[in-house]
């Protein structure tokens, strides 16, 4: 009954987004107000159907109804009650089904919270959300229906990949999603942009907002996800220029792109028609990142699905849109007009520079993950794309990106001065200068790559509080005065800094995790150590646990540092019976930003077991900086300026008008 | 098609990382410098069985094969382009995790500076074309008609006198 009503809610949902990809487009043709706000309406039912089918979903997972083959694949009776819920995404059924409740809820606050919008952009931004929402229901309907039933229901599921369960997986998906989906409204309005034929810097401030808020959850989602593989799978990588990853990481570039062009275009009124291809791109490359894992075509440490009928539904809808929205700009882009004249030196020629640099940042990546692809297509050879590539090709130009943000921030609109700004970042060079050599000296002997680049993270963090410290005239000012100036500042100057800063963190952890990580392999009874860089783990005692759903092996390691004892750790290693598979739990041990980081393998013949524990230093900086980017985008979200300052609509000035 | 695809669920059933440890005790090298090129090296050999992981990352029986081959290689004198030379005469550039540059790759390795410098010369053009149409339209605004003079002379009078120093300067974000 429940995935009946699941079911059928799907299949309305369908319908309202029909509605409400065709409804607003006639609107907008005859002017007729009140067809247009049908659109409004149809994007709010069709919230609530979705939640419905999502909702019931959710109610068979736990309830573990197993007559339902989407929950006899992917659940147990026995799982906890938190996986049974995280679990619904954990599939590819499930997930697509996220995927549309994320892009209805989207629709849905566009509907809610677009009351400034000029009507005929609202009524089309929402009939573009409905086009896609419609695919995606037609997909989900005819190949990944998660609703089926089997004849004979069995008594037991096959439970959730072991992988899977775990409370990484309930925010990695969920999170990623909400940014990959948020920037279909970005896509939104600039397929409205174009079909209207209208584009100001209204436009701008109105995008803004809704790209931020979908980067900040990309941002989140990545870092996220890339945490959950440094703790799971065992050997301490973080990243791996997986295409799955990669597919992640592209709409990130193009977005963050997107984000700094749309700042361009709501102050300047320039960069116009490149910002409508960016919001283009960075949703199409959305589609390609959801293609990608949910095809199958790349097969990967991430891909549950592999099934020919969805790889070609999801390649149609992928060339409807990205062909479509494309061909709409080759059409319509030229009538659009350009504006706002600037130096190329100026705050505006520094954010071409980043956009030009993350457009190559992102080309790279995405010719890196599907060149073997097409060769393999078109020649038959096979070759290995992998991350020695990635790190010679990537790598450079993020360093060079890294370089022009702290000369961008501090450069006037329209003419900048260079050599000013030089001369302002005079002391963070000089900080940045010392600081090389400090580490050169600290780890003798090693190469001067890393602590170059460690030079370059400490250049753009001190960049990021020169640049506020310039705004409230630190030093220059009575420190009173200043501190006035800075509360005074909008908060998207503090969102700026801080996001900026990020970057910096982020790079640092970096550069010290991979050059400087530690590792100890071993095969250990109880009693022995291991010494892991300035640390000794002694192994006290192995054991045996019985879990809800599996078996865990358990070794409990004490740790010393200087012969005092400052920890234990307990990594294990899981079976889980259902699936006959196993993971590891690694132990960590947090100190400052560093972490001790201990996995176990196998029991020898003998009764050892292998152990491999590396001290990884300053490796928390890695998700840290993502974090303070994550925060300085809310910074950025909640100024006021983005909601007070969006313009009124026509309707409440005429209406003032009337009054006087 | 149907095999292809039954092929692509086979390999990731095969190779989904049933996270144990990849590099096993038994395997370390005795001398830690050959041991440490012996690292370097198999992070660039991609294990063929697994999905874009290294042998050095994964745990797959063939992973461990091509570690032992590698060390081997090295303890008996080969220097990493040798090893390398021989892992592909073997199996074929697909073991690379770099891929080399050859005809095959020239747009791969090619397309990021292409890209960079392709955008950057026709930004460069564009800059120009249009500083050129300031020149041509005698590099400032069209004037002000007398209307906007009236208007901005009107301003300005009802303006306050900017305050002396920096502080009552206008900053704009």
């Amino acid at each position: 009954m429940i995935a009946e009503a699941g079911h059928y809610a799907l299949v309305l949902a369908l319908a309202l987004a029909l509605i409400q990809s065709v409804a607003p487009i006639v609107a907008v043709r005859v002017r007729d107000g009140a067809l247009m706000n049908v659109g409004r309406t149809t994007a709010l039912a069709q919230f609530a159907f979705v939640a419905v089918a999502f909702g019931a979903l959710t109610a068979l997972y736990v309830v573990s109804d197993f007559s339902v083959v989407n929950v006899f694949e992917n659940s147990h009776s026995a799982k906890p009650l938190v996986y049974k819920f995280t679990g619904v995404w954990g599939n590819h059924e499930g997930s697509m089904l996220l995927w549309v409740t994320i892009l209805a809820l989207f629709g849905a606050l566009v509907a809610l919270f677009g009351n400034n919008l000029p009507q005929s952009l609202r009524a089309l931004v929402l009939a573009v959300q409905g086009w896609i929402g419609a695919a995606f229901y037609l997909f989900i309907l005819f190949t990944s229906n998660p609703f089926l039933r089997i004849a004979n229901p069995p008594f037991e599921g096959r439970d959730l990949n072991p992988v899977l369960q775990d409370p990484g997986l309930a925010l990695h998906p969920p999170l990623l999603y909400l940014g990959y989906v948020g920037f279909s409204v970005a896509f939104s309005f600039a397929v409205a942009a174009l079909i209207e034929g209208r584009l100001d810097a209204a436009w701008a401030r109105w995008v803004r907002p809704w790209t931020l808020v979908a980067w900040i959850f990309l941002t989140l989602g990545i870092a996220m996800g890339s945490y959950w593989a440094y703790y799971e799978l065992g050997w301490g990588g973080w990243w791996f220029w997986d295409p799955v990853e990669n597919a992640s990481l592209m709409p990130w570039l193009s977005g963050t792109a997107l984000l700094h062009s749309a700042v361009v275009m709501e102050k300047r009124d320039a960069l116009k028609v490149w910002t409508v291809l960016l919001a283009i791109l960075t949703f199409s490359l959305s589609l390609l990142g959801t293609f990608l894992v949910r095809s199958g075509v790349l097969t990967s440490v991430h891909a549950f699905a592999t099934d020919p009928t969805r790889g070609v539904f999801i390649l149609l809808i992928l060339c409807a849109f990205i062909g479509g929205s494309l061909a709409l700009y080759a059409w319509r882009a030229p009538t659009l007009k350009q504006g706002g004249l600037f130096a190329p030196v100026s705050r505006e020629g520094a954010l071409v520079l980043n956009n030009l640099l993350l457009t190559t940042a992102c080309a790279t990546v995405f010719v890196g993950t599907l060149y073997p692809l097409a060769l393999e297509l078109f020649t038959g050879d096979k070759i290995s794309v992998g991350a020695p590539f990635f790190n010679m090709t990537f790598g450079p130009l993020f360093v060079l990106l890294l370089l022009t943000v702290p000369f961008g921030t501090l450069l006037a609109w329209k003419r900048g001065d260079l050599l000013g700004a030089a001369q302002r970042l005079m002391a963070a060079g000089l900080i940045a200068l010392v600081t090389v050599l400090a580490v050169v000296a600290l780890t003798q002997g090693g190469g001067v790559l890393a602590p170059v680049t460690i030079g370059f993270a400490v250049f753009v963090i001190l960049g990021a509080a020169t640049e506020l410290a310039e705004r409230i005239m630190l030093f220059k000012l009575p420190l009173k005065v200043s501190l006035r100036r800075a509360v005074g500042l909008p908060r998207s100057t503090f969102g700026r800094t801080l996001a900026h800063a990020g970057l910096g963190i982020a790079m640092i952890g970096i550069v010290c995790e991979t050059t400087w990580n530690s590792e100890h392999i071993a095969a250990m009874k109880p009693g022995d150590v291991a010494a892991i860089g300035s640390y000794v783990a002694r192994l006290d005692r192995v054991g045996e646990r019985q879990g809800p759903n599996f078996r865990e092996q358990l070794a409990q390691f004490t740790i010393l540092q200087n012969g005092n004892e400052i920890g234990t750790m307990t990594p294990s290693k899981r079976n889980f019976a259902a699936r006959a598979s196993s993971t590891t739990e690694a132990a960590l041990l947090s100190r400052g930003a560093s972490q001790i980081y201990i996995s176990l393998g196998d029991v020898n013949a003998d009764g050892a077991i292998t152990v491999r524990a590396y001290h990884k230093p300053l490796v928390l900086l890695i998700w840290f900086g993502p974090l303070l980017m994550a925060f300085g985008g809310l910074l950025s979200l909640s100024d006021r300026r983005l909601r007070v300052g969006a313009p009124q609509p026509a309707r409440a000035a005429r209406r003032l008008q009337a009054a006087e | 098609m149907a095999r292809r695809f039954l092929a692509l669920i086979v390999a990731v059933v095969l190779a989904w990382p049933v996270a144990a440890l990849a590099v096993q005790p038994d395997e370390i090298m005795p001398d830690p410098a050959q041991e440490a090129r012996a690292r370097a090296l198999s992070r660039e050999i991609r294990c063929m069985v697994c999905q874009n992981q290294s042998i050095d990352d994964s745990d797959a029986s063939l992973a461990r094969d091509l570690r032992l081959l590698v060390r081997e290689r090295i303890a008996e004198g080969d220097s990493d382009r040798e090893v390398r030379d021989f892992l592909v005469a073997r199996y074929g550039a697909f073991v690379l995790l770099k891929p080399p540059f050859d005809l095959h790759t020239l747009l791969l390795w090619l397309l990021p500076p292409l890209v960079l410098i392709g955008g950057a010369l026709a930004l460069w053009r564009r800059g120009r074309a249009r500083t050129r149409l300031a020149l041509v339209s005698g590099d400032r605004p069209p004037p002000l008609t007398p209307q906007e003079e009236a208007t901005l002379k009107a301003l300005l009078a009802d303006a306050p006198a900017p305050a002396p120093g920096g502080e009552g300067k206008i900053t704009k974000d």
